[in-house]
């Protein structure tokens, strides 16, 4: 018989791996990476932090001095302000941004801060955004302005960026402890780190597409170098660069939430944290809230600030108080109530007996009491057919999973020999009618479902992610790949890596399955598309943390609470990319299929998806990045593997171990994003795209 | 600034080419590529582009994995003239014009405005050159879509630190030259094709420039659009008299407008020429295939049938003069089968042309020129 030559890797690494398993009890090492041939790199790392801190801390201190006095400035301020003006300012801008619409959001988001009693958390969470923002957007405009001018500054902030926007914050939370000391400041330097990056990009990005001919205009104009790098190339560079603040702002407040694990702040991020572990989920839910709001509230200002259409339709209005309304009827507002705060006392400061706080946190926990009481059953049911049916056999195998209780059957030998029959059975009948893929996959699910993925052996998944990788990318993504891999395994953290593997793809296939149904319903009715951006769009703007809440309220800590958290962050990136990826075939290459004869579903599964599939892969990418991200902050809900390892160096300062381990999961998201990319770049080339 | 008159020296009487000139180019190369300064380096093949064997140096260039977007390129522009760059697309066409204002730094040559090394300008000379002497005008408009189009006129004057006010009247009169009056408020996405153009070509004449460059400035604007922008660029350039450098690939609007035209190939230049010893003396097929399909009642002007003897020329003769083409004249016969009195700008009588005269260039045209090119 003559093998097809695609097939021959896959053969050679088939035989290799049916080796490897072979060998399984023969040979422990090859399941289980000895701890003997570990390398102490987490130990080095220490010694040199150590040795860092005591060399340069002052430095950093004065740092983390000067950086203190603006945040503390606009603390007070906005301590001392008397709420009326407070929001009578807010609700100005917003109607600057947005329209009377979001103005009366705003008005009321914040009447809920005060009547709810986090006034005083919202404020100190707000200050806090205050600096990191400006921070965050100045080190990116900056850095994407030297990336854009030098080829060799871009070659060392590339690689950065990527570092800063997969290593999860929990893993730099601790230097930073170490080098600017405790306190607030730790989260703005978080939050520039992590916040940074979009600004960046865009900046860059906006640089690049100044068409040439703008460029030039300017030049004839007789611009000096820096004339036509601030009038022209910055401001036809702006919608673009706007599009960075918009992202900078959002991941600024994420960060400052979740820096608040540090604690010692008193803001709101710190609230839900504290009561989420008290399993005060009333409470919890009711500063959930408030960062929920919050973030909406962001994004549609710095998106409505930034809106160009807008922005110049107002500034050519004819009169003059047309164009300055806000400013001088919110401004107005906020005088009149200044002067009168100093009148009547409530004015000032809010009375504590108008805040309504215990009442409703004790009502909403009596509603989950009584939610989960009388629906425990159907809870559990999920939860408990999830962990034996999908979670457990994935991660510790059909051959230790299958249980009589559940299953009710046990895995005897005869049931095990008629398992890899039906298998090996599907997978001959996959290649005997050509459908190659299918096989591969069948081929390498069959014994990954038997002995699950603790026990598949580390060759084996080290080979398969480098077949993947050259194939997909060739010989430097593969070395990328594999040496990724391989760093995870000489620091002994293996185990870990493939459970955070494991819980993340499943996480992620489960995204998919029910992400892409999605997209491709959204795809075929603008009805549902319209009613699905207004979800997407909170999912997105929402912070890590408030996806917690409601998961831990009904499922409580475990496994699942983990998946089920990953999976409602991640599912947005596949149902935009499908929807996007469907409505952008060419209508053409639709029609013509039509006009052939193809029913709805044919044209559905032979033409749209395969012409889709660079934008869906594309999409994967993102969700795969999303789950990763998610994965450590549902270390506080409790998952094992590498989020966990980060989360528990940081209880324990290890800065080491926290560096490590974020590495790690950088690494992995690396990976899959290499991967993934070179791929879909292949296909678009092959469909001419 | 503003006192200086927006219109140049008017040198229309005299022949263009025997008008000073204005900006020459003197052997010009652009090479791209990873290395191209190593073309020239040599005593033989130095900077000043002047090498013994262009095309051969050509060659080696191309054999060597660069691309030479102009090679060689000489030519001058004279006070006053509207000279024209033709070419396929990629042949170097605006790769030259940049070469010219310096947008892009040619790689051997040199470049001389009013006898002075363009090239040799410092940084600080260059933008004042920019700023005071050259205006451009670009196929994709290049409006800055951040500014009103009274914004965008006026902001070469604003580049300079000319005042608000100062600035905005004077973009205001370049607005109401081009006929745009109403839509100073508007942004450049508001407007169409050729009202955006418009306003790239009061942008590049606010600063009174003495050249001025157009690099396809029609191009990307529908045929009835474009005609109406040539007529009106007719208008400006018979008010003006600027010197201008003007690309386009159609050599129907070349005709029109220019006074010389040079075609280019593949970065070389192929012809230089008016555009009747364009059509009636191509150099090569190439030229001959850009005239083909041109009439040439719209090449062969008055003056090139001019019979200076006015006898029998009737007293009440139809006047033509001497710049028309034949195509224009055509209609003055029908009244009369004696001739057309033909009479220069001052109102001079200087001869005549008759229906029979007319007849011969064209059938003379016809065979010497264009069955010359088909027989070699
Ligand atoms: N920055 C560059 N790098 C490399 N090659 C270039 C560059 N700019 C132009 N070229 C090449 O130089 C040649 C001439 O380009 P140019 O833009 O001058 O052509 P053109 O005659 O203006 O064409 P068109 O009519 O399409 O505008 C082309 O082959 C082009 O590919
Ligand atoms: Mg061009």
């Amino acid at each position: 018989m003559r093998i097809a030559p695609t097939l021959r890797p896959w053969i050679a690494f088939g035989l290799f791996a049916a080796l490897c398993y072979a060998l399984r009890d023969q040979a422990g090492w090859i399941v289980k990476y000895p701890t003997p041939w570990v390398i102490p790199l987490e130990a080095w790392l220490n010694v040199a932090m150590d040795w860092f801190v005591a060399h340069f801390q002052t430095i950093f201190r004065g740092i983390s001095w000067a950086m203190e006095w603006p945040m503390t400035g606009i603390q007070a301020t906005l301590h001392w302000l008397p709420w009326p003006v407070t929001i009578a300012i807010f609700t100005a801008i917003a109607h600057r941004a947005g329209g009377w619409k979001l103005a009366a959001f705003t008005l009321g988001s914040l009447l809920y801060m005060l009547i709810t009693g986090y006034w005083f958390e919202s404020m100190n969470t707000l200050a806090l955004v205050g600096v990191s923002v400006p921070l965050s957007v100045a080190i990116g405009f900056g850095l994407g302005i030297l990336s854009f001018r030098s080829n060799w500054a871009w070659r060392i902030v590339d690689p950065m960026l990527d570092l800063m926007q997969t290593v999860p914050a929990f893993a730099y939370l601790i230097p930073i402890l170490l080098l600017f000391g405790f306190g607030p400041v730790v989260g703005l330097i978080a939050s520039a780190i992590y916040a940074a990056p979009p600004m960046v990009r865009n900046t860059m990005l906006g640089l690049q597409r100044v068409p040439s001919d703008i460029r030039e205009s300017g030049l004839m104009s007789g611009c000096t170098p820096r004339q036509s790098f601030w009038w022209v190339e910055v401001p036809t560079a702006l919608p673009q660069i706007l599009v960075g603040v918009n992202q900078t702002t959002m991941a600024a407040l994420s960060m400052v939430i979740i820096a608040a694990i540090i604690g010692g702040f008193g803001d709101i991020g710190w609230e839900v944290l504290s009561t989420m572990r008290k399993a005060q989920f009333g409470q919890s839910l009711l500063a959930g809230i408030v960062i929920a709001i919050m973030a909406m509230i962001m994004d549609r200002v710095t998106r409505g600030l930034t809106d160009r259409e807008r922005n110049l339709a107002e500034s050519h209005t004819d009169s003059s108080f047309q164009r300055h309304r806000h400013l001088i009827v919110g401004g107005g507002a906020a005088v009149a109530f200044l002067v009168l705060a100093h009148v009547v006392a409530p004015l000032k400061s809010y009375p504590e007996s108008w805040i309504v706080h215990n009442a409703v946190a004790d009502w909403l926990n009596h509603g989950i009491d009584w939610f989960v009481a009388n629906y425990s059953a159907v809870t559990d049911g999920l939860k408990n057919s999830a962990n034996f049916f999908v979670l457990l056999p994935l991660r510790i195998g059909l051959l230790k999973a299958v249980y009589p209780k559940f299953w009710g059957f046990a895995m005897t030998p005869e049931i095990a020999a008629a398992y890899w029959i039906g298998m090996v059975a599907l997978a001959a009948w996959c290649f005997w009618r050509g459908r190659q893929v299918l096989g591969i996959i069948i081929a390498i699910a069959a014994p990954t479902l038997f002995w699950g993925l603790e026990g598949m052996p580390w060759p084996v998944f080290i080979g398969l992610v480098g077949l993947v990788a050259y194939l997909a990318g060739g010989l430097l993504t593969t070395v990328f790949v594999v040496a990724s891999f391989g760093f995870m395994l000489v620091n002994g953290l293996w185990a870990e890596t493939m459970r955070s593997v494991y819980l993340c793809g499943a996480a992620v296939l489960l995204c998919f399955l029910i992400g892409g149904a999605l997209g491709v319903w959204a795809a075929g009715n603008d009805r549902v598309s319209a009613a699905m951006r207004p979800i997407n769009d909170t999912l997105q703007t929402m912070p890590q943390f408030v996806i917690l809440i409601p998961v831990l309220m009904f499922f409580a800590v475990g496994e699942f609470s983990a998946l089920l958290a990953v999976i409602i962050y991640a599912i947005v990136p596949p149902i935009r990319y499908v929807e996007h990826g469907l409505r952008n075939v060419r209508p053409d290459v639709v029609e013509a299929a039509k006009q052939i004869g193809c029913t709805d579903r044919q044209i559905l599964f032979d033409v749209k998806l395969p012409l889709a599939l660079p934008v869906i892969m594309l999409g994967l990418n993102q969700t795969i990045m999303y789950g990763l991200a998610m994965l450590v902050i549902a270390a506080l809900v409790g998952t094992k593997g590498l989020g966990q390892a980060v989360y528990l160096a940081l209880g324990k300062a290890n800065a080491g171990m926290g560096l490590v381990a974020g590495l790690s999961i950088a690494l992995v998201a690396m990976s899959a994003d290499r991967i993934l990319q070179a791929w879909s770049r292949r296909k678009r080339k092959a469909l001419g795209l | 600034m503003t006192d200086r008159s927006q219109a140049e020296a008017d040198f229309s009487d005299v022949p263009v080419t025997e008008r000073p000139v204005k900006l020459s180019c003197r052997n010009i190369w652009k090479v791209y590529g990873t290395d191209p300064g190593k073309f020239f380096e040599t005593a033989q093949y130095g900077r000043n582009g002047a090498v013994p064997n262009p095309d051969a140096h050509v060659d080696k260039i191309r054999a060597q994995e660069h691309i030479v977007a102009a090679g060689d390129v000489s030519f001058d522009v004279h006070a006053g003239e509207i000279f024209i760059i033709m070419g396929l697309s990629g042949s170097g066409k605006s790769t030259m014009v940049r070469c010219l204002s310096r947008l892009v730094e040619p790689t051997a040559g040199e470049v001389l405005l009013d006898g002075e090394n363009l090239l040799a300008a410092s940084e600080t000379d260059l933008i004042d050159i920019r700023r005071h002497r050259m205006g451009m005008v670009f196929q994709n408009f290049g409006l800055m879509p951040h500014l009103t189009v009274l914004e965008n006129v006026a902001f070469p004057l604003k580049v300079q630190g000319v005042g608000k006010v100062e600035r905005e009247k004077r973009a205001q009169e370049m607005i109401e030259l081009v006929g745009l009056e109403g839509r100073e408020m508007s942004f450049p996405r508001q407007l169409s094709g050729g009202q955006q153009q418009r306003v790239g070509i009061a942008r590049s004449l606010c600063v009174g420039p003495e050249l001025w460059f157009l690099d396809e400035p029609f191009s990307a604007l529908d045929p009835l659009i474009r005609r109406q922008m040539q007529d009106e660029f007719v208008r400006l350039q018979t008010m003006l008299h600027k010197t201008i450098v003007f690309i386009t690939h159609d050599f129907l609007e070349a005709l029109k407008l220019g006074d010389r035209i040079c075609i280019m190939k593949d970065g070389r230049v192929v012809q230089i020429g008016t555009p009747s010893e364009l059509v009636l003396n191509p150099a090569d097929d190439y030229v001959a295939e850009f005239t083909e399909d041109v009439p040439l009642v719209r090449v062969i002007r008055v003056r090139d049938v001019l019979d200076p003897a006015t006898d029998g020329l009737p007293p009440d003769a139809a006047t033509v003069s001497p710049d028309q083409c034949l195509e224009e004249i055509l209609p003055a016969f029908a009244g009369s089968d004696t001739g057309l009195a033909v009479v220069n700008k001052d109102g001079k009588l200087i001869g005549k042309v008759t229906a029979a005269g007319v007849v011969k260039a064209l059938a003379h045209g016809e065979r010497d020129g264009r069955q010359a090119v088909a027989a070699g």
